[in-house]
């Protein structure tokens, strides 16, 4: 990661990906679905965001199971800013998915398992970043946050994987929903939404890695 | 390092044994608790409370009394105490020990609970069995939660308010599925409709007992 942090190939990838994103998302034809029309490109700007999140929040996880194993302030700011950035995906996907329901479901919030779960999701996060305000000592707050974001990680996926396919859900694939291949029959849109997956998450990484390296320049600055 | 378990359990349950106003004072905050809904609800028994309020309000009556029952286990052993552990225990006994009484506690506290609940608010619950192999489950998953949390806030200046910020959302998940769960043991549906929800009640259970015995030797270091 330290040596992919100065490399700029990725990050003109990200670029390029998203550029193509945002003008194909918006201005290519989609297919005509009852209900859905034109807000299925909400799509491209909606789904990636749990990809990016998921994708953050497990480099979050990974670092503080580096930083117990191994305890370094670097693997503690690596831990934090993905955390950081993971949580912001998932606000925003929140605030996407609030957006596209309010024009599908008729109403922004409607008691979605899924909606329920990320918003529970991103509380329990929050908790971290409280814990982590709560406690003086820079070695004791990194060890102890890094043991509650292993704790929360491995709470999160049961919550946001196995709880909403126990119950019926608006999402698509779930009680009886047609799945997302169902209506994603249009190639096109398909090709649009997994770059998209990929753009957005390297757009999440890039945005850590600076705030990381911010964060490793304060951390020299302060001694 | 079963011995060890087992020697802790017993320290524990002695200790609760010779302060039982720890225990009685629990005893207390449940059975008012229930008594004030009782009475803000102001329902007559003959009409009841309707099936999912009455299974809602069991649920956090039961995670509210949980926090302030395991919220001790950490948070008021002295430092000179902890020390003596540090020194003298594997961390793994420890945590093991704390789980094992507090899940036992837990199942003790609800099953009063449910006695007081039944006789002011009515009993609806058809399938007992159910209902109970749902509460005993909660209990342990519940129990290993908290403690954990409880340990992490005892580290992080005792602070009962964190542990309560930090233990809720992640008891969320399994009070979604007490609450599924006994909903079906209200409506007397079938062993086979509620496995899923039992299953990853257990699941969840294995994962918080895991993740306590794998992070919590990290967490005592310090």
């Amino acid at each position: 990661m330290d040596k992919l942090i100065r490399k700029w190939w990725w990050k003109i990838l990200a670029v390029v990906l998203m550029l193509y994103v945002v003008c194909a998302g918006l201005l290519f034809d989609v297919p005509r679905l009852v209900i859905l029309n034109e807000t299925i490109r909400v799509l491209h700007f909606h789904v990636p965001m749990w990809f990016g999140m998921i994708l953050l929040l497990l480099a979050s996880v990974v670092y503080a199971i580096k930083n117990l194993s191994n305890p370094s302030p670097k693997n503690d700011i690596y831990s934090l800013e993905f955390a950081n950035v993971g949580v912001a995906f998932g606000v925003m996907g929140i605030v996407t998915g609030m957006i596209w329901a309010n024009f599908t479901w008729g109403e922004p919030w409607s008691n979605d398992p899924k909606q329920n779960a990320s918003a529970i999701g991103i509380l329990i996060y929050f908790a971290y970043f409280i814990l982590r305000g709560s406690i003086e000592d820079e070695n004791t707050k990194a060890r102890i946050s890094a043991v509650y974001n292993i704790f929360a990680f491995a709470i999160l996926i049961p919550l946001l994987f196995i709880l909403p396919r126990l119950t019926d859900s608006l999402h698509p694939g779930n009680g009886g929903n047609p799945g997302f291949n169902a209506y994603d029959l249009d190639s096109k849109l398909r090709k649009v939404f997994y770059t998209a997956v990929i753009g957005w998450s390297l757009i999440g990484f890039w945005i850590a890695t600076i705030r990381v390296r911010m964060r490793l320049v304060q951390h020299v600055t302060e001694q | 390092m079963w011995a060890e378990v087992k020697y802790l359990f017993l320290k524990e349950v002695t200790l609760e044994w010779r302060q039982k106003y720890a225990f009685n004072g629990l005893l207390l905050f449940t059975v008012s608790t229930i008594f004030i809904i009782y009475l803000s609800l102001r329902v007559k028994n003959q009409a009841g409370l309707p099936d999912h309020l009455w299974n809602a309000l069991f649920w956090i009556i039961i995670l509210f009394s949980a926090i302030n029952a395991v919220a001790k286990s950490f948070l008021q052993e002295s430092p000179g105490r902890q020390l003596y552990y540090y020194i003298s225990v594997h961390p793994i006994s420890l945590i093991m020990a704390k789980m094992i009484y507090n899940s036992l506690l837990m199942v003790v506290l609800a099953v009063i609970a449910v006695v007081v609940y039944g006789t002011v608010l009515g009993y609806p619950v058809i399938n007992t069995l159910m209902f109970a192999s749902v509460v005993a489950l909660a209990s342990v998953g519940i129990s290993s939660v908290l403690t954990m949390m409880s340990a992490i806030a005892s580290k992080a200046g005792n602070n009962t308010v964190l542990m309560a910020i930090l233990s809720l959302p992640l008891l969320i998940p399994i009070l979604l599925l007490s609450i599924k769960a006994v909903k079906n043991a209200i409506d007397d549906l079938t062993w086979a409709d509620t496995s899923d929800e039992l299953i990853t009640l257990a699941a969840v259970d294995c994962i918080g007992i895991a993740l306590g015995y794998v992070l919590f030797p990290f967490l005592w270091k310090s």
